[in-house]
């Protein structure tokens, strides 16, 4: 046996070194096209004919107001969206029914589907040529090319974000907690808050924040309902398509960043809060467990 | 409290969990529902529990009829298997919840106080700061017992109580059970799978099989006269011969044993390993030796009788035999149930 063996042996399989050089350069360098150097653009791009224009597009009223509409789709849409999907895996994860793996598939159905598809359905649904269109416009109320509708399809876009990530947590979490909570003589809402709610908080606090990032920035299916009435019905995303198309490049990149901002800050809260154990299945504490009590007797 | 279940019924679906089910528990008494999976047994605790409801019969708690309480008003202390203690709650936030959210408004003061008592009824005094991730299993076994009495129940149901833990943990809790249980004198019904917990714990063992109560009695009643060829398999290891009954007497391959009342006919018979020996010279089942395994209490001896079939029989330690040697197996005592 030879007491020092000339080439070091890869620690595992598939470990080689040019290999692993070789696939994390890769990964890198495409990100880097690919992601950063975009989002550094934008940054760079918005600033570009100095702080006088990046403020005064900001400060711009149609800006402001399209701004004002997204904040405001986020302060509807994200709420009834958060409710929607705590009941929806509540019901899943909690009682047998029929239908349940359909269930299970429609909330997916936004996912995979183009938002534009569901632009162009609410324009089946509520249009003048549509539906309910003709009967909603008898009493006077304005679905398409109005708020309603573009908090509807911000919506539907974002309908699976807190259900999806609160499903296989409660699903491994079983019943036993509540079951164990009932059996102690809570009632359902007291079952609810001071049991349930404490052990997927950080989980649905991930489904929010996501859902948020998502109504914010949903431009496909808004776009074909909002009817892009500039300063009434154009919410960020339409805004800066809306600049660009006018040849203000700067302007568009100005508006273009408080998306990325946002984008920026949804990553630090996800960051955050996937150190506090949510986007995972369940960790065993909140701490780390002690070293098992020297003083204990019986086991 | 006594516990009296009349005709129960549960039907999962298609899969009949517990078919006509009648069982009377005494106040104070300590019973075992005994079954392999499948039997019903947990079905059976659950319905008590209120966490299920019956499909067809009655559920009485002392004169009243428990059926239709639902679980929060039945006043019932449940012990999950995997404990279920709320991880974001420290020990003592654990047992003070069923104080907290009961309909009877308790003082500050007073839950604090019942607390601690219970903490020291299960000899976790100084552990109520911990959260469950923080202390062993034995000790969350202890815990959710502690949450269950808290709020002073009328019955203790337990479900597989030691499954989770190792061995030695296992025993002690088991003792420790018991003697909880003595002071506190509350009727407690636990389910389990493992015999020997059944048997070492409870005043009574409910036997159970395909959602039927098969056999019931104490553990002396249930080990020396088991009434079916599977409450004695099911208990324990057991040998089993084809045998014939003639004239009041059970033969198999050259053993013969007194069975006098039963009719004629074929018949299987059941030994224990321990109730079996091992002699150079006959009479007795003829057999050679194929393995002896040593074990801390004895020897196992794994034995092929001539007519094919495997034996299992314990021998002192001293026992000089080994795998080749031939010879012949005696009968002490067996159990001989008809086929059929």
């Amino acid at each position: 046996m030879s007491a020092t063996p000339k080439r070091r042996k890869p620690p595992r399989v598939g470990d080689g070194t040019l290999f692993r050089r070789l696939l994390i350069g890769i990964v890198l360098i495409v990100g880097a096209f690919l992601i950063l150097a975009p989002l550094l653009i934008i940054g760079v791009e918005a600033f570009s004919k100095g702080w006088q224009v990046y403020r005064d597009t900001i400060a711009h009223p149609d800006t402001l107001h399209a701004i004002g509409l997204t904040v405001l789709t986020a302060l509807v849409a994200v709420p009834v969206n958060t409710a929607f999907g705590v009941a929806a895996a509540w019901s899943i994860t909690k009682f047998d029914f029929r239908g349940k793996r359909f269930l299970l598939v429609v909330i997916e159905i936004p996912f995979s589907v183009s938002p534009i598809v569901a632009g162009v359905a609410y324009l089946f649904v509520y249009g003048l040529q549509g539906i309910f269109g003709p009967t909603l416009d008898d009493y006077g109320v304005k679905i398409l090319f109005a708020i309603p509708g573009i908090i509807l399809a911000s919506m539907f876009v974002t309908a699976p974000f807190v259900a999806r990530e609160l499903i296989p947590l409660m699903q491994a979490q079983g019943r036993d907690l509540e079951e164990a909570a009932t059996s102690l003589g809570a009632s359902g809402w007291r079952t609810f808050f001071s049991v349930t709610l404490p052990n997927i908080k950080w989980a649905l606090l991930y489904g929010v924040v996501l859902c948020n990032a998502r109504v914010m920035g949903e431009f496909g299916a808004v776009s074909v309902v909002s009817g892009n009435i500039r300063g009434q019905t154009n919410t960020l995303p339409l805004h800066i398509e809306l600049l660009y198309h006018d040849y203000q490049a700067a302007g568009a990149f100005a508006a273009s960043s408080i998306l990325a901002l946002i984008a920026v800050f949804t990553i630090i809260a996800k960051v955050a809060l996937e150190r506090q154990g949510a986007g995972r299945v369940r960790r065993p504490a909140t701490r780390p467990a002690l070293v098992a009590n020297p003083a204990e007797k019986t086991s | 409290m006594k516990i009296r279940l009349d005709h129960v019924v549960k039907t999962f679906e298609t899969f009949r969990a517990v078919r006509d089910v009648s069982l009377e528990i005494e106040s104070g008494e300590l019973v075992a529902l005994l079954g392999p999976s499948g039997s019903g047994k947990t079905t059976i605790l659950r319905m008590v529990a209120g966490l299920e409801y019956a499909d067809g019969g009655h559920i009485y708690f002392g004169d009243q009829d428990a059926t239709d309480i639902p679980v929060r008003d039945r006043g019932v202390g449940f012990v999950f298997q995997h404990y279920a203690l709320f991880p974001h709650m420290t020990v003592a936030e654990n047992i003070a919840f069923g104080m907290k959210v009961s309909r009877v408004k308790r003082e500050k003061a007073a839950i604090e106080a019942r607390v601690a008592e219970l903490l020291r009824l299960v000899r976790l005094e100084g552990l109520g700061d911990r959260f469950p991730a923080q202390i062993s299993g034995g000790q969350r076994q202890r815990v959710a017992l502690a949450r269950a009495l808290s709020v002073d129940p009328k019955v203790l149901l337990l479900d597989e109580p030691f499954g989770a833990l190792d061995a030695n943990v296992r025993h002690d809790l088991r003792r420790w059970l018991r003697e909880i249980h003595r002071e506190l004198g509350i009727t407690t019904i636990f389910v389990t799978h493992d015999q020997e917990e059944a048997l070492d714990l409870a005043d009574r063992v409910v036997i159970l099989k395909d959602g039927h109560i098969i056999q019931q009695g104490t553990a002396e009643e249930v080990c020396r006269n088991p009434q079916s060829a599977f409450v004695m398999k099911f208990l324990g290891d057991a040998n089993v011969l084809a045998a014939e009954v003639r004239d009041g007497r059970a033969y198999a391959s050259g053993a013969a044993i007194d069975v006098s009342g039963m009719a004629d006919g074929k018949a299987e018979l059941y030994a224990r390993p321990a109730d079996l020996d091992w002699s150079a010279q006959g009479p007795g089942i003829p057999a050679s030796i194929t393995r002896v395994l040593d074990r801390p209490d004895g020897r196992r001896v794994l034995a092929t009788a001539e007519t094919g079939e495997q034996l299992e029989f314990d021998v002192e330690p001293e026992r000089a035999l080994q795998a080749g040697d031939g010879g012949f197996v005696t009968l002490r005592r067996a159990k001989v149930f008809a086929l059929g």
